[in-house]
């Protein structure tokens, strides 16, 4: 969807502001929020594209205000109610109204650093042969996905060559919609700056990681 | 250090007239994340002993020093060097980094002609294995919108100036693998030990915003004292 979210290319927004190293959370509800967003995660009821689209559909004026922690707690109560694991009721009220959903179980803090070190591995089989090889141009197809997708507006209908190929990965697209089963061949592909930005662009290249439905032969 | 009441300078936007509703904002928050804690833990969807963990590893144990391991053991170790170029994933996966947002790792290697930068212009796709959680610049608005168009103005925001000519090569994490720059040996740590070398690499050196100085520099998280808070 072309959300506030996909922000490549934007002017506006001032510079970049450093922070010490050390500096890992700021302020208690930052932490629960991310822990609480991992946890339920490890409930197994959706995929990270699942939870990265309903950060994404928040109204644009909403998402470009919030600052990312509460990114992350829109997303994680949206999916909650979505998948009906509590109601927007028990959110407002924060009391459980009616017993817990049957068959889910809280993931056991003794499960959590196995959870981590294990991640979720994205890689699958491809029913079809890759259809581009390292050194192929390829064009962005020229889409408005009106659902999660991760092809930037900025790379859109722009012209560029093959540099890597990932093998099968799930794709993102099919997987923002519960999907894990789908999968394509996903490829990094190196994009000219001048062909990105025309007369402002600084020697270079910009390189994103592109599923192949989003390619056409160039 | 930095506690709730330092929370808007951390804002994406740097506007200050966000100020006037940082107080019950962030009350507001901190409301909402207790009230949707207790009720998970009461419907029994999280055990709040998981939650203490989640956070103890990323606040305490998982973090750029890992980084900084790599990176210096592919400076003294031309063996391992040529694994991370030829497969990174396990090559980092043989210091135990290894899982959650590092499934799949690639190493973009800095030369004298090429200097790499990796972004997410779309969310905040960042290793955590190697780098920890990403600071919050990293998932800010300023960097995810410039640094793909204005990569050199986003350097000198760090205080960064690469030579002419160097080309800039920035990585957009747009799917699921997980970018780790490899800065260059600075001139001059022929003789340091494999610990000291991994001293001078910053986070901020591995994302690429900055190159790996020698002698460090000496308050590298004041390198650009007009944008700190």
């Amino acid at each position: 969807m072309n959300g506030a979210h996909d922000m490549g290319g934007m002017h506006g927004f001032g510079p970049v502001q450093d922070e010490p190293e050390t500096d890992r959370f700021h302020g208690e509800w930052e932490k629960r929020a991310f822990a609480l967003t991992l946890a339920c995660g490890g409930l197994g009821q959706w995929t990270i594209d699942q939870a990265r689209y309903a950060r994404e559909r928040q109204p644009p004026v909403r998402y470009l205000e919030n600052t990312y922690y509460e990114q992350w707690l829109h997303g994680l109560e949206t999916l909650l109610v979505e998948k009906g694991l509590v109601t927007p009721d028990e959110l407002r009220t924060g009391k459980p109204s009616g017993p817990p959903p049957p068959g889910i179980k809280a993931l056991p803090a003794e499960r959590v650093v196995k959870a981590l070190q294990q991640g979720s591995p994205y890689t699958r089989p491809v029913d079809h042969p890759p259809g581009f090889a390292v050194g192929d141009r390829v064009r962005v197809r020229m889409d408005q996905p009106v659902t999660h997708t991760r092809a930037p507006r900025y790379v859109r209908g722009r012209t560029g060559t093959v540099v890597l190929y990932h093998g099968g990965h799930v794709f993102a697209d099919a997987s923002a919609r519960g999907d894990h089963g789908v999968a394509d061949h996903l490829y990094n592909v190196a994009f000219d700056s001048a062909e990105l930005w025309g007369i402002q662009a600084q020697p270079g290249a910009v390189h994103l990681d592109l599923w192949e439905p989003y390619l056409v032969p160039a | 250090m930095a506690g709730p009441h330092d929370h808007d300078h951390h804002h994406h936007h740097g506007d200050d007239h966000h100020h006037d509703h940082e107080h019950p904002r962030l009350n507001d928050l901190q409301l909402r994340v207790k009230a949707l804690e207790s009720l998970l833990v009461e419907k029994g969807l999280v055990d709040p002993a998981a939650l203490d963990e989640f956070i103890d590893i990323y606040e305490t144990k998982v973090g750029p020093r890992n980084g900084a391991r790599v990176v210096a053991r592919a400076w003294t170790d031309p063996g391992f060097l040529d694994w991370l170029r030829k497969d990174a994933g396990a090559a980092i996966k043989s210091f135990g980094f290894e899982g959650r947002q590092g499934e799949h790792m690639v190493v973009v290697e800095n030369t004298p002609k090429v200097h790499n930068l990796v972004v997410c212009t779309l969310c905040s796709c960042y290793p955590w294995p190697v780098l920890g959680l990403p600071p919050v610049w990293y998932k800010s608005a300023p960097y995810r919108s410039r640094a793909v168009l204005d990569p050199r103005g986003v350097l000198a925001d760090f205080g960064t100036t690469l030579p002419e000519g160097v080309e800039i090569r920035v990585w957009d994490s747009t799917a699921e693998l997980r970018y780790l720059v490899l800065p260059m040996r600075p001139a001059g740590t022929e003789g340091l030990s494999e610990d000291d070398l991994a001293d001078l690499v910053t986070r901020n050196a591995m994302i690429g915003v900055e190159t790996v100085s020698y002698p460090a520099r000496a308050a590298k998280d004041a390198a650009a004292p007009e944008t700190l808070q």
